[in-house]
């Protein structure tokens, strides 16, 4: 006979004395382990549920303006340093870290227009009103020194935007017509049009460093390159649109944020349709900037909220708002992507979260784990309808809540006129046309 | 001598004496003069470098140098720029040219320097290594040393001509490299793969990468993973074809399989640390198990597991029902005259003794050792483990036997009355009072797998009841007569019932519920168990049968049992205790704790359940364990269909989608011919073109119809085939 019975030596699954670690073996046979997937699921749900417990996205409100915020530029170099220009021509500079204005200076008569910042971080550009372009010093005047820019130019015209070149010593201005100005002349080296709009705001592409964007109020967006001295090509949209942002990883891709609500994003190679229309806002989209990571960006809206969309989404996976925010009217995205700026008509600027339940500081090494086991959770099961719905909640204020309520009842009734239109005609003689190639009115070259 | 000399032995065994003449770059200086502090940081880095090989290649190997490398002039300088840092193996024995030669490298990407080899290299003595190198060395004492660069240019061509050698050339040597290559793909797929073990023929047969040194890895490849091992930790159903979906989707679906693959081999791979090894009882040749008695068992093992087998005589209180903790350590018995004691077995510590004054039907542990459930006479009883009674549940009235669901913190209860009532243990409520219209229930056993209820009854079938549903999942016809005990296996593969038919079946609960085995007993079981490892124990009389299988997975074999041992009285209750190689028994004159070598999980996991846990532990996973308290409406037959796609609310929505919109934003628009822009683009070419494609979808419907056909047909010709036939007995 033999004969071997399981016997185990306690030494070997106690600790030994109490400064030790408990010993913990482990054993990943599925038969020790059942309801693999349902605990999974448990697991899901409880982390969906607390992320929205600990979602707490408002960080800070920066006051001192004496008027609405009317544009935001970031520091290239500083992550701290954000610079802010107000309607009454005030422009300030504020501190991140320490939530507190370090600098302010009376630029223009009139509107702030535009505000950038030079590549390298030394100096900043402000467009105004009183049809000026001014450049300033990023460090304050010595002592005893007043407080005056590095250069003036002055212009025929008011310009709208500024935006400067991401390597050169190149800055675009747009009014009546997009100027690029050398840093050195006081005359632009070449200024272009298409149409007789005046121009809202121009970008430089950030990759494709030649390359310019521009938006008019006749309702289209043109497309500029720099090294010829006529535009590109144009698209013409339903409606107006305010602003554009080039997706800082993807050269060809970029947004624009439109008077009817809704923000489209072109691939500019192929302009007839948008790759996504992203609709969520009750009311003009007013700006838009995507965060450095090219996934994703941020609006702002006239109708009091700030939304984040992915790029590839049609629906925006986060709303911001406040009972004190009013019209939002410039919206940032930090470089280290963590955060959201936004300037709002009640001359407050606010610092979000960009992701609304992150832990901030140091997280300890089984706080990553952990947080990295519950993403994937979450991520594994947020199809279930329970989970769904629990992520997908939101608060609204009254007024967007009712606004979507009643856009969604308008939406609904042109559907089902459009489909009995369809029923009712001939097969073939009206055509079925897609969300996305609605908005187009045409394309230009 | 200018430079430093670096001395250093490699990874390899190989002694290295280097000078290092030059250093280049950003560091170094241009005019050969060395930076002090770089050359310190070369001393230090030397024996890990990383060096991709300059070549590693011998003679006869068609292979030329690698892309990245020009030898001009042998016998002189030589520049390589190296691709990635891979191995050091460069510098073997003779691999580098002689004394004069001096080579350039990069380190760690800081500066480029100018090596020469100035020392004598020696081997260190390694057996069993040496012949591959000898196999390299023999040709060469025999021959002129010839160079791996001597198969582009000859010595003397190249003395001629020291420039480098012709583009074309090195065009053609850069060939094999590219991933055009055939071998390359197969090698970066297997590579991919989960590392299973293959023939060790075929790793030869596709070159393993041969070092400089000619000294060869003796374990080429990740280390290799029995098949069965990763079968155990796959998740996915491999056979199941992919779906026919959208590129990305299949990319995303691909990926996850690929995930899926990878996690199951490193579970694989983790087996290897398992501590224990599972019991067993062996017969010499001839001898049957059978008729080993515990006493010589116990006189043949080590005291601590001669310990664990002991005898209660309990006379007074008659036949006994006893249960063990999920982790094993403790042991709650219960008599039929009201006495109830628990205790931690292992060490015979008694940690409560009472006496309810009422009859006992069944007792069991909550989730941990601190809560204890009492079936009484009249009402359901809840003790702590100082025998206080905590509650008294009149919901649950006339209770004969008792199931705790772990995982759901549920308690479920059979009555006299015929309900099946469902209680949770974490909040007190009733979540499920199930009326079994089938009269008393006094047979009640859960399946550990999926935490379904096996009710037995008196007409011969078994009921299936998840708390979810007012109606059984399934009902399985057993026996003539009625059901008298039903047990189910760990996995949740195999059921055992025993009925009044004196028959012992033992059924298949994937899908079909069909019986795999069944034995006529003399007296017929009334109670029986299953243990972790898959052994089935069945009380008949005052006698204990138990019966093993081939391995875990498989079903007890009913012929000849493991093991049988009769006991002082009527068998009244029995368990496998977790983790331990011990079947306890309840009988009516005591408690019998029985040695069963090869019964228990010989590795436990420490995170779900630990015998050796501390208080302070025991408290965290309580914690855990009720944070992740399964819903009671998730119990289902295939616990894992949470995982699955719900495919039948998904048509629902593309349907309504359908209707809402008016048409199928998905469907494919009918192919539009584009008029040509260069030539003619007649109507007639148009329509031809057009047909074409319908032609050629039209053909393909066809195709696809056709290949599914052949399946149909064997599917619908299986069931015929296996419908047995009046003639098939004499089939021999």
């Amino acid at each position: 006979m033999k004969v071997k019975m399981l016997s185990r030596n306690p030494d070997n699954y106690v600790r030994e004395t109490k400064l030790d670690l408990q010993r913990v073996p482990r054993n990943y046979d599925p038969t020790l382990h059942p309801f693999e997937v349902p605990r999974e699921y448990v697991r899901a749900l409880n982390a969906t549920k607390l992320e929205r417990v600990f979602a707490k996205p408002f960080l800070a409100s920066l006051d001192g303006h004496r008027d609405g915020v009317n544009c935001l530029a970031k520091h290239p170099k500083s992550l701290a340093t954000v610079l802010s220009g107000a309607c009454d021509g005030e422009v300030r500079i504020w501190n991140l870290t320490k939530r507190n204005c370090i600098r302010t200076i009376q630029a223009h008569e009139g509107f702030v227009r535009g505000i950038c910042t030079r590549f390298c971080g030394s100096s900043f550009f402000t467009v105004g009103d009183d049809k000026t372009v001014k450049q300033w010093k990023m460090d304050g005047p010595g002592f005893g020194e007043e407080e005056e820019p590095l250069h003036t130019i002055l212009g025929k015209t008011v310009y709208t935007g500024i935006d400067h070149h991401w390597k050169e010593g190149i800055f675009a201005t747009c009014g009546q017509q997009v100027d690029i100005w050398d840093e050195q002349k006081t005359s632009p080296i070449c200024s272009m049009t298409w149409g007789f709009d005046s121009i809202s705001s121009v970008k430089f592409n950030p990759i494709e460093t030649f390359l310019l964007g521009s938006c008019a109020s006749d309702r289209n967006i043109v497309l500029y390159d720099m090294r010829q001295a006529t535009p590109l090509k144009k698209v013409i949209l339903d409606m107006r649109t305010n602003t554009i942002c080039w997706n800082p990883m993807e050269a060809f891709i970029f947004t624009a944020a439109n008077e009817d609500y809704n923000l489209y994003t072109f691939d500019m190679r192929a302009l007839d349709t948008p790759v996504m229309v992203h609709m969520d806002h009750v009311s003009a989209v007013l700006d838009v900037d995507y965060s450095p990571t090219g996934k994703e960006f941020v609006s702002a809206s006239f109708d009091k909220s700030i939304r984040i969309f992915p790029v590839d989404k049609s629906r925006s996976r986060e709303v911001y708002h406040t009972k004190r925010m009013q019209h939002v009217i410039c919206v940032k995205w930090t470089s280290d992507s963590k955060y959201i700026m936004c300037g709002s008509d009640e001359m407050n600027i606010r610092l979000w979260k960009a992701n609304a339940s992150e832990k901030l500081g140091v997280l300890t090494s089984r706080e990553k784990t952990a947080k990295d086991y519950n993403q994937k959770l979450k991520e594994k099961f947020q199809y279930h309808p329970h989970i769904k719905r629990i992520a997908r909640h939101r608060h609204l204020p009254k007024p967007i809540y009712s606004q979507i309520q009643e856009q969604r009842v308008m939406k609904e009734a042109r559907r089902r006129k459009e489909v009995n239109r369809l029923k009712h005609s001939k097969p073939g003689s009206v055509p079925i046309v897609s969300e996305k190639k609605k908005h187009v009115v045409a394309v230009v070259k | 001598m200018p430079g430093i000399v670096v001395q250093t032995r490699l990874v390899s065994g190989i002694l290295l004496k280097i000078q290092i003449l030059k250093i280049l770059g950003k560091m170094g200086k241009r005019d050969g003069k060395i930076n002090r502090t770089v050359s310190w940081d070369l001393v230090l880095d030397l024996p890990f470098f990383r060096y991709s090989c300059i070549s590693c290649h011998s003679e006869g190997r068609e292979q030329g140098p690698p892309g990245p490398l020009r030898a001009s002039r042998p016998h002189s300088r030589w520049r390589l720029r190296l691709p990635t840092w891979y191995s050091a193996d460069w510098m073997r024995v003779g691999g580098l040219p002689g004394d004069t030669c001096a080579s350039v490298g990069q380190l760690r990407g800081v500066c480029t320097w100018i090596v020469r080899r100035v020392g004598r290299m020696e081997t260190a003595p390694k057996p069993g290594r040496d012949i591959p190198p000898k196999k390299d060395k023999l040709p060469t004492k025999k021959k002129r040393p010839r160079r791996y660069w001597e198969e582009e240019t000859t010595p003397t061509a190249a003395a001629a001509s020291p420039g480098p050698p012709p583009n074309k050339k090195r065009n053609r040597e850069l060939r094999p490299q590219k991933p055009k290559n055939t071998h390359t793909p197969k090698k970066s797929r297997v590579s991919k793969k989960p590392q299973i073990v293959q023939k060790p023929r075929e790793r030869r047969d596709a070159e393993p990468p041969r070092s400089l040194s000619g000294a060869q890895d003796p374990f080429p490849g990740p280390a290799p993973v029995s098949v069965e091992v990763t079968q155990k930790f796959r998740r996915i159903d491999k056979s199941k074809k992919l779906p026919h979906s959208k590129s990305k989707t299949r990319s995303r679906l691909e990926v996850a399989e690929a995930e899926e693959e990878e996690i199951s081999v490193k579970a694989a791979r983790s087996e290897l640390l398992l501590a224990e090894e599972p019991g067993f009882l062996e017969g010499e040749d001839g001898e049957d198990t059978a008729k080993i008695r515990q006493a010589d068992i116990v006189e043949a093992v080590d005291i601590a597991s001669a310990a664990k087998h002991f005898d209660l005589n309990l006379r007074q209180f008659g036949p006994y029902r006893l249960n063990y903790s999920q982790t094993g350590r403790h042991l709650a018995f219960g008599g039929r005259r009201g006495h109830v004691a628990a205790l931690d077995w292992v060490t015979k510590k008694l940690m409560c003794e009472i006496n309810v004054m009422e009859a006992v039907r069944d007792i069991r542990f909550l989730h941990s050792e601190a809560l204890l459930a009492v079936a009484q006479n009249r009402w359901l009883h809840i003790y702590d483990n100082q025998g206080i009674e905590l509650h008294c549940i009149r919901r649950c009235d006339r209770v004969t036997r008792l199931e705790f669901l772990p995982f759901h913190f549920l308690l479920a209860t059979s009555s006299e009355t015929g309900f099946l009532t469902y209680l949770d243990v974490s909040v007190g409520k009733i979540v499920a009072a199930l009326n079994a219209r089938a009269g008393r229930l006094d047979v009640m056993t859960q399946n550990p797998y999926n935490a379904v209820i096996h009710l037995g009854h008196s007409n011969g079938t078994v009921s299936l009841w998840s708390p979810a549903m007012k109606e059984p999942l399934a009902k399985i016809l057993c026996h003539r007569g009625g059901v008298r005990a039903v047990a189910v296996d760990s996995t949740g593969t195999y059921m055992a019932t025993s009925g009044l038919d004196h028959q012992l079946k033992i059924f298949d609960l994937r899908g079909t519920f069909q019986p795999l085995s069944a034995r006529t007993l003399p007296q017929g079981a009334g109670h029986l168990a299953f243990s972790q490892r898959g052994l089935l124990a069945a009380g008949m009389g005052d006698v204990v049968n138990i019966w093993a299988g081939q391995g875990k997975a498989s079903p007890p074999s009913l012929e000849k049992p493991y093991l049988t041992h009769r006991l002082a009285g009527h068998v009244h209750g029995l368990q496998f205790c977790p983790f331990e190689d011990v079947l306890g028994v309840g009988h009516s004159v005591g408690i019998t704790s029985m040695l069963v070598p090869g019964a228990a999980e010989p590795n436990f996991d420490g995170l779900e359940s630990n015998p050796y846990r501390s208080r302070k532990q025991r408290q965290e996973w309580e914690v855990k364990a009720l944070l992740e308290k399964v819903p009671a409406e998730l119990i289902c037959l295939d616990p894992r269909a949470l995982a699955e796609v719900d495919v039948i609310s998904l048509e629902q929505a593309k349907k309504e989608r359908i209707e809402r919109l008016g048409y199928d934003p998905e469907s494919k628009a009918p192919f539009q011919p584009k008029p040509k822009l260069k030539g003619r683009s007649s109507t007639a070419s148009l329509v031809k073109r057009k047909r074409k494609v319908m032609d050629e979808e039209h053909r393909d419907k066809v195709r696809q119809s056709l290949e599914q056909q052949p399946q149909k047909q064997e599917k619908a010709a299986k069931p015929t085939g296996a419908r047995p036939s009046a003639l098939d007995r004499f089939v021999r």
